[in-house]
């Protein structure tokens, strides 16, 4: 890891360098409420630095939506025709500035089931996080009940620490320091920078109610006590369905194939999809194994905080809390938590 | 031709075109065809091989893609089988096609019947009602071509009526074969019927197979299943002897994409095949 010390007129300059060889995103105030969301920049002053996370999760950017899979052309007869061409294409890599440390760890949570899919893959090699530490707690958030940090690297190429006049840049990854050089203009961060950044996370950290080893608790409870635990009717009755919870979560990652043909052009693609929705399971007989909307508000939970963790180790969840803010009939994912761990 | 093949290893989306070189209507209602499939380039022939019990996806370009059990064994070189029920878009889609038409197979998927393992050297029964016989006829036929690696076979399989039943020209064969035993019931008494008549439970508590080194692989909807199982525990039988085959709504087919999952498991990646034992473990999504 190499740590740089730039000013914020230099961050500028790096964003436009950057916009020579990649599409540079960032999040731009948006909408009548102050909230942010992710579009394309070409300098600093478009970018927010209001605290807190975008409304999209960064997950557009690797499983867009839609997302074609494949295109044929449906024409009937032809030797060509219905024959599905590959459409994974590279593109023009791009960089993600300013993403939350929460958010950069879904990419990482998401690479572990999605590590066979080369749609997915391709969307991480082209896509370079440039992350800004979070210096204050949002109402909704909670990234260190579930094994992240407001300093948390993972996931990121560079990580950035606003201090008093300057930014402190770590470049965590070959490709951030690649990123820096391509910028410019960075100095070496002195022994007093680390110092002051080091003091700054230990402050950070320490001002966040955290939950030691959240994950490992989880793993090591019995699946069906908790698939059978008392709460799960009295919390599914207020829901609606509605899916936003999933859809706003940079950790669900489920998705649908459907064929689209027009005017003869086919194409196969994916789109997101919601456990909440009672077609997800529903088979061609009509049968559903999750017909009732407790045994879909279970399993949402169930999933990433169960299923996930047994498979693959961590919790399917980074705390950013988009759940909560935007949940119409507050569902709170932090007291199914604390219901589940059995803490207050 | 290398270039293609790298794409089907990296790509798991990718189906393998295929050409439908024959249709046979099995049951009296129309609703259920089986389609032998060839995979048009040599190389996919050559690099295909499936266990018993695996499944696949059947991709029609504009419609969709569909979960399909593997009804050949991979003893049989002529092709895929795949027997499809009539129920929605894909299949509706599937059934109106023709011999010469091309499709899309995507697969081997699953687990597969543990053939070469566990169910060596075991007498093995076979419990199949309607038609859920169909990855159950690729693993008799696997069996019967690897004879001496099994005990006894018993077969027991029902269906509403004698119309309704599956592959009717090999059960008659089967029927004549001295290595296996073989138990085909109708719901009700039909006009020239001189076969058993009973539900699979009723049949399966009459052959009452004996659990002594034996596996059981029951195949037919659930309420088949769940009657099926007090005859057989009444003798002897536990979870751990018999296997079943799940089936869940999929779209990937590789533990992606979340829609059928049963709890903890994929049904596509961990499945379809798990011990009665393993089932009861899980919650009831299926």
């Amino acid at each position: 890891m190499k740590v740089y010390k730039i000013s914020r007129e230099g961050l500028d300059k790096w964003i436009k360098h950057w916009t020579e060889s990649y599409d540079v995103f960032g999040p731009v105030e948006k909408n009548e409420n102050g909230m942010t969301d992710w579009a394309e920049v070409k300098g600093l002053d478009e970018i927010s630095t209001a605290p807190g996370t975008t409304k999209q999760p960064i997950k557009t950017f690797y499983l867009p939506q839609p997302e074609t899979l494949f295109t044929f052309t449906s024409r009937g007869g032809e030797p060509d025709s219905d024959v599905l061409k590959e459409t994974l294409d590279e593109g023009r890599p791009r960089v993600l500035f300013g993403v939350r440390p929460c958010d950069a760890r879904s990419v990482t949570l998401n690479g572990l089931a999605y590590e066979e899919d080369p749609y997915y893959m391709a969307n991480v090699e082209r896509t370079l996080l440039v992350g800004v530490s979070c210096r204050e707690q949002c109402g909704t958030c909670f990234c260190r009940w579930v094994g992240g940090s407001p300093f948390g690297t993972e996931g990121l190429d560079i990580l950035l620490i606003e201090t008093e006049q300057n930014f402190v840049a770590e470049a965590l990854t070959d490709r951030g320091v690649s990123l820096v050089e391509a910028g410019g203009g960075a100095r070496e961060a002195s022994g007093e920078d680390l110092a002051m950044v080091e003091s700054m996370r230990q402050e950070a950290e320490q001002a966040m109610s955290a939950m030691p080893d959240t994950a490992e608790t989880l793993r090591s409870k019995d699946l069906m006590s908790m698939y059978n635990a008392d709460f799960w009717g009295g919390l599914s009755e207020s829901c609606i369905n509605c899916g936003a919870c999933t859809f706003l979560c940079p950790t669900c990652y489920c998705f649908d194939i459907q064929d689209e043909v027009v005017r003869k052009k086919g194409r196969r693609i994916r789109y997101w999809d919601s456990c909440m929705f009672p077609l997800f399971t529903q088979h061609a007989s009509g049968h559903n194994p999750r017909g009732q909307k407790v045994q879909r508000v279970r399993n949402r939970f169930m999933h990433k905080l169960k299923y996930f963790p047994d498979r693959f180790g961590p919790v399917s969840c980074v705390g950013c809390g988009r759940c909560i803010r935007e949940c119409p009939v507050n569902i709170d994912i932090r007291e199914v938590l604390r219901d589940l761990l059995g803490v207050e | 031709m290398a270039e293609s093949k790298k794409e089907q290893i990296n790509n798991p989306y990718m189906p393998f075109p295929a050409r439908i070189e024959d249709i046979i209507v099995e049951t009296e209602d129309g609703n259920l065809k089986t389609f032998r499939l060839m995979l048009e380039r040599p190389e996919d022939r050559e690099n295909w091989s499936h266990v018993p019990g695996q499944f696949a996806m059947l991709s029609l370009a504009g419609r969709g893609e569909i979960p399909i059990g593997i009804a050949s064994s991979p003893t049989e070189k002529d092709g895929l089988l795949f027997t499809v029920n009539k129920a929605g878009v894909v299949t509706g889609a599937l059934h109106s096609m023709e011999v010469g038409a091309s499709v899309g197979v995507r697969g081997p998927l699953g687990n597969g019947f543990p053939v070469d393992s566990e169910l060596k050297g075991k007498n093995i029964v076979i419990i199949a009602g309607g038609f859920a016989f169909t990855t159950l006829r690729a693993t008799l036929l696997y069996m019967l071509a690897n004879r001496r690696d099994y005990g006894r076979i018993t077969v027991i399989y029902g269906a509403r009526t004698p119309g309704m039943l599956l592959y009717r020209k090999e059960l008659e064969e089967w029927q004549k074969r001295d290595d296996v035993e073989m138990h085909v019931t109708i719901d009700r008494e039909t006009q020239g019927w001189t076969g058993l008549v009973g539900f699979v439970p009723t049949v399966a508590g009459q052959v009452a197979p004996s659990p002594e080194n034996a596996v059981a692989l029951i195949c037919g909807p659930p309420v088949m299943i769940k009657f099926t199982m007090p005859p057989l525990e009444k003798i002897g039988w536990t979870d751990e002897q018999v296997y079943l085959s799940l089936e869940n709504r999929m779209k990937c087919g590789i533990g992606i994409c979340g829609h059928c999952n049963c709890g903890p498991v994929y049904v596509c990646k961990d499945g379809p095949v798990f011990t009665r034992a393993e089932v009861m473990k899980l919650p009831v999504e299926f």
